[in-house]
């Protein structure tokens, strides 16, 4: 008898393996539906298939009765421009104190206490504080991202720039390197297939901040609507906007997977050496 | 007088001392070296020797005493005049091969980007593709290091320390990872790339056969005085300084090895090997 650590499902079984979970979860969740609607046509909590794709309709395919937009799309769009515009400048930020931080001793002595200090801010504690100061608009919610996962990924990618081997920081010297060639040629390169997966890491975080921001202040976007409808107990709106943040999540994810593979393949073939 | 000055040594250490606080690693290491020695270096592990090799090369500095190349002080940092080959990590992952060798001389030539393009690029190109072929690489030139085995990232890493054209070369166990059949082809590239560009090179090694077999002289790290209640408080000196050059001079180098009681210095295994070797 084999370990069962060592039993390998073959490729198909592997695919229904993975699709079973969730033929489950949808199974269990029409059989309650089903149940409660059979006891409540009008019960609100688990509506049934109908009324989803109904909803969605009603939100994506539709103008809006009272504004004539298209309410999924407008959502969509002011919560991706949030989001994006958050985690690009908090990647940027952290790509440059991250590399100063590894690389020069003079920038870490006062920069990396601070970081490690501003890391511990639970950022939702001071969300108050954005909106005052930076009142209820657009650069409040991106803000909140910024700082919500800006001091991570700096720490992250000072950690990675402290594991560049320090073979590789004499031997450029020895080829004449001073130390801003250093930086921009060995190290910089090197750091940016490790910032898409600090990105990666971080995103779910961003995500969470964003839809907190909108939650509490904002007049569009995924998180905005769903915390509206929530008065109404909506759940029909509810969960295809849980799902469409899932996907939308996971598509930005695969693409980074794939933004890396393609750019930096010599990362990948160091990965899977190792 | 200009005899005297002709034959300035290329590395002089004069009455060199590293401590790490209490503790005395190396001690007075008083040494010469000739423009084109090849001087192999061995010894215990923790004799002090990559110590000795970091002080050429700049990452750490002496306690006391002077380390001189072509009789001035070292730079206190990495430098040009000090090409290094390193066991592992010896070259970038995310360049090709070219790219790789390319990398000395576009430092030199762009001091803001680190980088050229255009005919300049070609230019360096060709240059570094000259060295690639030197050292056996041609077919490789656009390949990562990630693609290459172990003797060619080693290759590679040689071909890109020699475009700076180094006063003296340092090798730090430089085949202690590769498998014997490529190790033997490495020890004829090396020995080619010696004579050839008549290089200083200095070369750590455990393989007391493969320093003898390189080396035209041999360097052994050792301690010569012990206190057994507190091991740190001597350094190791240099205590076999033998002259390889010539097939005579081996003879006369394995047999005085081979009268050294010494276990941790060098074991009966190695004394065999050299025999056999010699």
């Amino acid at each position: 008898m084999t370990r069962i650590i060592n039993r390998q499902p073959a490729p198909l079984g592997r695919l229904v393996l993975a699709t079973l979970p969730f033929i489950l979860l949808a199974l269990v969740y029409l059989l309650a539906s089903d149940a409660r609607l059979a006891e409540n046509p009008s019960d609100k909590l688990l509506p049934s298939m109908q009324s989803f794709v109904e909803a969605i309709n009603r939100m994506a395919f539709e103008p809006s009765r009272r504004t004539g937009e298209y309410l999924l799309w407008v959502d969509t769009w002011a919560s991706i421009k949030r989001l994006f515009t958050g985690v690009g400048i908090s990647a940027a930020i952290a790509l440059l104190i991250g590399v100063a931080n590894g690389m020069i001793p003079y920038a870490r002595a006062p920069l990396s206490p601070l970081v490690r200090a501003l890391s511990l801010v639970p950022p939702m504690a001071i969300l108050p504080i954005l909106f005052i100061v930076f009142g209820l608009g657009e650069l409040s919610k991106v803000m909140l991202i910024i700082i919500g996962i800006t001091p991570i990924m700096i720490r992250d990618l000072q950690l990675r720039t402290d594991a560049l081997p320090e073979e590789q920081l004499i031997k450029a010297q020895t080829l004449g390197a001073n130390s801003w060639q250093l930086i921009l040629r060995v190290v910089l390169p090197q750091l940016l297939p490790r910032l898409i997966e600090a990105v990666r890491l971080t995103l779910g975080s961003a995500w969470l901040f964003l839809i907190a921001a909108e939650a509490i202040a904002s007049t569009e976007g995924l998180g905005y609507r769903i915390f509206l409808v929530r008065r109404y107990l909506s759940m029909d709106v509810i969960l295809p906007y849980v799902l469409w943040i899932t996907l939308l999540a996971f598509i930005t994810d695969y693409l980074l997977q794939l933004l890396s593979k393609k750019a930096y393949p010599w990362y990948h073939a160091q990965l899977g050496e190792k | 007088m200009s005899q005297i000055q002709s034959i300035q040594p290329i590395i002089e250490a004069r009455q060199l001392w590293k401590e790490y606080g209490e503790q005395v690693v190396l001690e007075r290491i008083n040494l010469k070296v000739m423009p084109g020695e090849f001087v192999s270096i061995v010894g215990a592990s923790g004799c002090g020797k990559t110590t000795f090799l970091n002080l050429l090369l700049g990452t750490q500095q002496a306690t006391r005493g002077e380390l001189l190349l072509d009789g001035q002080a070292l730079d206190p940092e990495p430098s040009p005049e000090r090409g290094i080959v390193f066991q592992k990590y010896s070259v970038f992952p995310h360049m090709t091969a070219l790219e790789n060798v390319m990398l000395a001389d576009e430092f030199a030539q762009s001091a803001l980007f680190g980088r050229v393009w255009g005919s300049a690029r070609k230019a360096l190109g060709e240059k570094a593709m000259a060295m690639l072929e030197r050292v056996g690489l041609g077919h490789a030139a656009s390949r990562y290091p990630s693609e290459l085995s172990g003797g060619m990232q080693q290759r590679l890493a040689i071909a890109q320390a020699l475009m700076k054209q180094p006063r003296i070369l340092l090798l730090d166990e430089p085949f202690g990872a590769l498998d014997p059949g490529i190790r033997k082809d490495m020890h004829g590239l090396i020995q080619q790339l010696w004579q050839e560009q008549q290089l200083t090179i200095f070369m750590i090694t455990h393989d007391l056969q493969e320093g003898f077999k390189l080396g035209s002289r041999l360097w052994v790290f050792d301690k010569v005085r012990h206190d057994p209640q507190q091991p740190e408080r001597f350094g190791a000196q240099v205590t076999f300084d033998l002259p390889l050059a010539s097939e005579g001079a081996k003879q006369a180098a394995a047999e005085q090895l081979q009268q050294v009681s010494n276990p941790t210095t060098i074991s009966k295994e190695q004394q065999h090997d050299l025999s056999n070797a010699v």
